[in-house]
């Protein structure tokens, strides 16, 4: 047995994935996915319920199959592949620990199906328990740990076996919402030091852009764009990718402003200030007023639509009420026109 | 709900423990004191505990009764195990027909087709003749103890099926796709994930068997088997009379037997009870089996299926039989079994229809009596009520017979006759065996009516009594009707209480008049008959019982 530590992978691997379809029965749940991921990434598909994101995921681990396309790790087709030969180690949604098992046990469990000496398999389990910090939970059983260290036991028991690749299936639902922040700092952190290619499978785009390198966004069964954070953020692609990263205005001819034929315009609501009507090419009355701290939204009806604007909130400033005719001011360069 | 006690309530849930109180704690409360008192009405003693240490017969009967019961486990497992693993695990067109195996043993009891089994699998049975002609062996399929296995395990085992397959399924998908990920599968996967996970629903399973083979008086008797403990009892009170101690020392001994499985059982399921369908659960996706697999899986559960069927197959030919011995198949086919039964042995049947009729009026009343004070009310005590109810499971059939034989027999009715000698007698023993079964289908049927729809007729103006009569037993009917249904078929083949207490052939019921006539090869045509007329009973009820359900849900779902 060469020396191997966790910490040190041999070489981080890619995946390509072309062409794939994947149907059930009538539905058709992937429609051509073709994604390039780079060794030692950490990558998010990101979408609503249902746009296909786990069955990729699973499909990458052999728990589905495709009718076209094919996915490569490290250059190899792992379609012959079955889900035990693949050495891609998976986070389970709901962590999968086993009951009847202790903490120790459920991290051996992959060793032990690859007929590791004892000695070895020992000295890994409590290295991979050490890395998540969990080396005093070892003889507990699953039941007796919180929502938060079984998530850590599951990915300990993934990285003992040294995958090739690290898949994630939306490993914080589970967890409340101040578990989820520190927790996917600790799983950035750790993939940072294992340099571990990664997939990451989430709906919420605060996980995806505040942990991964770059990210693809998902809906009905097509990666709809491709890109780091920002990119998706600043460069929607659509009106979908635009809608999904943070809250984006949609609009039509009907506004009154020249927008190209078979185009919308978009922008942010932070994008555009509020302006008298006198002049303006955008204006409407206020619908709505909120008050959020440290920003003010307003709702405009313009054309057929309703607005956003958020202004930054100065104490003492002026507040304009419902009712209030205004104009809407937008630089050009922070207007996208997008297909409809 | 209202905390209200209303007089109503309270006298009965009065009546319901008198009932209990007399018909199932005295009877049994007298079988344990006898056990413990001297021959004679002297004081109390373990002296008869230390006769029967010292009575080899004894010694060797409740050993043997362990070996069967044990070796009964170990079989039933054998086939269930195969058949549970195929239908949960992989894409099978044949799983239909394994689930529905698990319907037979309520169908049919293993006394009825005891003699049947003996022509078809003993010494000189079809099967040994066709192999001693063909490859000059025999099996000892029917051997002394090996006979009573044998009988059990084909009848006992989809106990184990049913609820294996159910724990099997309810196992969370990812808990075996996570295995498969860190590389596990096949065989190893099932023995170190599958089977641990799916053990609570496998222990509840064998647990039932081996109490049920335990308890079993009447199948050994007709195997000729003697030297066992249930039927020890049997044969102690009935040949040497109420009187000798050791028939209740042998109940006594068959109640700890039970009483320490559950025990055990309890001991075994605590803390393992993983519910693991859970969030993004749903079954695991099933593997397609290759042609040979496919193969292997078809012949498995043909041969099992085969197994399952003789019983009955061997019944339905033994009734038509003219004569049926040394040779495969009989020598020739006759209807006079039918015509003889029908005819002068009616009797049996029309007392079976009216026993198991009144027994199963008396357990849905009762049941669903229990139900509503416990579901509905807060009377104080009511859960003893139901705990009482439930303890029945816990007493052998023999125990309860020998039990009424001796707390009733002194109690005589105005005319002289001892109480314990009427045909009613028999109707309790059997409404006390199935009260439990009857029980519960009363709860699920009460819980799955909202409390709101009682509060909204309160709320109107119904009285407490008026909500029960217009709004609840009406909601109630189809869980009711499947309960009354259950208990009726059961009770048709119950024997072994029945076996003690008849006192004349013109009060028995059908299970009864089987068992007498198979004793003699004479009989054992009309038993056979008789067996097959039981079994047609049963399954007809069987199948007004699903009825009923689907229809009460199908209403349900229409009224909400």
């Amino acid at each position: 047995m060469t020396e191997m530590t966790l910490s040190k992978p041999a070489r981080a691997v890619g995946i390509e994935i072309t062409g794939v379809n994947l149907s059930y029965g009538a539905t058709h749940v992937l429609k051509d996915v073709a994604l390039s991921i780079r060794p030692g990434e950490f990558f998010a598909f990101l979408g609503p319920s249902g746009c296909g994101k786990t069955t990729l995921l699973r499909l990458i681990a052999g728990f589905a199959q495709a009718q076209t396309g094919k996915v490569l790790l490290d250059g190899q087709d792992v379609a012959p592949l079955p889900p035990w030969k693949r050495d891609v180690g998976m986070v389970f949604q709901s962590y999968a620990l086993w009951p009847h098992m202790t903490v120790a046990k459920n991290v051996a469990f992959g060793l032990e199906e690859r007929r590791l000496p004892r000695a070895e398999i020992d000295r890994r389990v409590s290295q991979a328990l050490e890395l998540v910090g969990l080396s005093a939970y070892a003889e507990r059983r699953p039941a007796q740990l919180s929502g938060g260290q079984q998530q850590r036991v599951a990915v300990a028991r993934t990285i003992a076996i040294e995958p090739k690749v690290l898949l994630l299936d939306e490993p914080l639902s589970n967890l409340d919402a101040k578990m989820r922040v520190s927790v996917r700092r600790e799983l950035r952190s750790l993939q940072q030091r294992l340099g571990l290619t990664t997939i990451f499978v989430t709906h919420d785009q605060e996980e995806a852009n505040t942990i991964c390198d770059r990210i693809a966004v998902m809906d009905a069964g097509r990666v709809q764009q491709v890109g780091t954070p920002m990119e998706l953020y600043e460069n929607p692609a659509n009106l979908f990718v635009a809608n999904f990263l943070g809250s984006a205005n949609i609009l039509d001819e009907r506004a009154g402003v020249p927008i190209p034929a078979g185009k919308r315009l978009v922008f942010r609501p932070q994008h555009a200030a509020l302006t008298s009507p006198e002049g303006a090419a955008l204006r409407g009355p206020v619908t709505h007023r909120e008050f959020l701290g440290a920003t003010v939204r307003y709702a405009v009806h313009i054309g057929d639509s309703e607005v956003l604007i958020e202004t930054p909130f100065q104490s003492g400033g002026e507040l304009r009420a419902v009712g209030d005719t205004v104009g809407v001011d937008l630089p050009p360069r922070r207007m996208l026109f997008l297909p409809a | 709900m209202t905390s209200v006690r209303s007089p109503g309530q309270v006298a009965l849930a009065l009546a319901i423990a008198l009932f209990l109180g007399v018909f199932l704690i005295v009877p049994v409360a007298t079988v344990v004191y006898v056990a413990f008192t001297e021959k004679g009405g002297g004081g109390l003693t373990l002296v008869n505990f230390l006769d029967f240490g010292r009575t080899e017969l004894f010694v060797r009967s409740f050993w043997n009764s362990v070996y069967v019961s044990a070796m009964t486990v170990v079989w039933a497992s054998v086939l269930a195990l195969p058949l549970a693993y195929l239908t949960t695990r992989f894409e099978f067109r044949g799983a239909m027909l394994v689930q529905t195996l698990g319907f037979l043993p309520l169908i049919m009891p293993p006394f009825v087709g005891a003699v049947a089994m003996q022509l078809l699998f003993g010494r000189n049975g079809s099967v040994n003749l066709l192999l001693d002609e063909w490859f000059d062996f025999k099996i000892g399929f029917m051997e002394g103890l090996n006979g009573v296995i044998f009988l059990q395990a084909i009848h006992y085992f989809p106990f184990i099926l049913v609820n294996l397959s159910a724990a099997l399924r309810n196992i969370d998908r990812s808990m075996e796709e996570a295995a498969q990920n860190l590389g596990s599968h096949g065989l190893r996967l099932f023995r170190r994930i599958a089977l641990p996970l799916a053990l609570p629903g496998y222990v509840a399973g064998a647990s039932l068997v081996f109490v049920k083979v335990f308890d079993d008086v009447a199948t050994p008797l007709l195997l000729n088997v003697k030297e066992m403990l249930a039927p020890q009892a049997y044969l102690r009170i009935t040949s040497i009379g109420i009187d000798d101690p050791m028939g209740y020392v042998i109940s006594v001994v068959l109640i700890l037997v039970a009483v320490a499985t559950m025990w055990a059982t309890a001991l075994v399921m605590k803390g393992k009870d993983y519910a693991t369908t859970q969030r993004g659960g749903g079954g695991l996706a099933r593997r397609q089996l290759r042609p040979r697999e496919q193969a292997l899986a078809y012949g498995v559960v043909i041969l099992i299926l085969a197994l399952v069927l003789a019983p009955h197959v061997g019944l339905v030919l033994l009734s038509f039989a003219t004569v049926w011995s040394y040779s495969p198949l009989p020598d020739g086919y006759t209807l006079a079994h039918y015509t003889r039964v029908l005819g002068d042995s009616s009797v049996y049947i029309k007392n079976t229809l009216l026993y198991s009729g009144l027994a199963a009026t008396i357990d849905v009343a009762i049941g669903g009596a229990i139900a509503y004070l416990v579901l509905r009310t807060r009377l104080p005590g009511r859960q003893w009520l139901d705990w009482a109810a439930s303890t029945a499971l816990a007493v052998p059939g023999v125990v309860l017979g020998i039990g009424y034989l001796r707390a009733f027999y002194g109690v005589s009715l105005p005319d002289g006759t001892p109480l314990a000698t009427l045909w009613i007698v028999i109707v309790l023993a059997i409404a006390i065996r199935r009260l439990p079964y009857a029980l519960r289908a009363a709860y699920a049927a009460l819980q799955q009516i909202s409390v709101s729809l009682e509060e909204a007729a309160e709320n109107l103006g119904a009285t407490k009594a008026r909500t029960v009569r217009r709004v609840v037993i009406p909601l109630m009917t189809g869980g009711l009707l499947a309960g009354f249904v259950t208990s009726f078929a059961t009770a048709a083949v119950e024997l072994s209480a029945v076996l003690i207490l008849v006192q004349s052939n013109s009060d028995a019921p059908l299970a009864y008049g089987l068992y007498v006539l198979m004793q003699t090869p004479a009989g054992r045509g009309a038993g056979a008959a008789l067996g097959v007329i039981a079994v047609l009973i049963v399954a007809i009820c069987m199948g007004l019982s699903q009825l009923a359900v689907d229809r009460s849900q199908r209403a349900r779902g229409l009224d909400i």
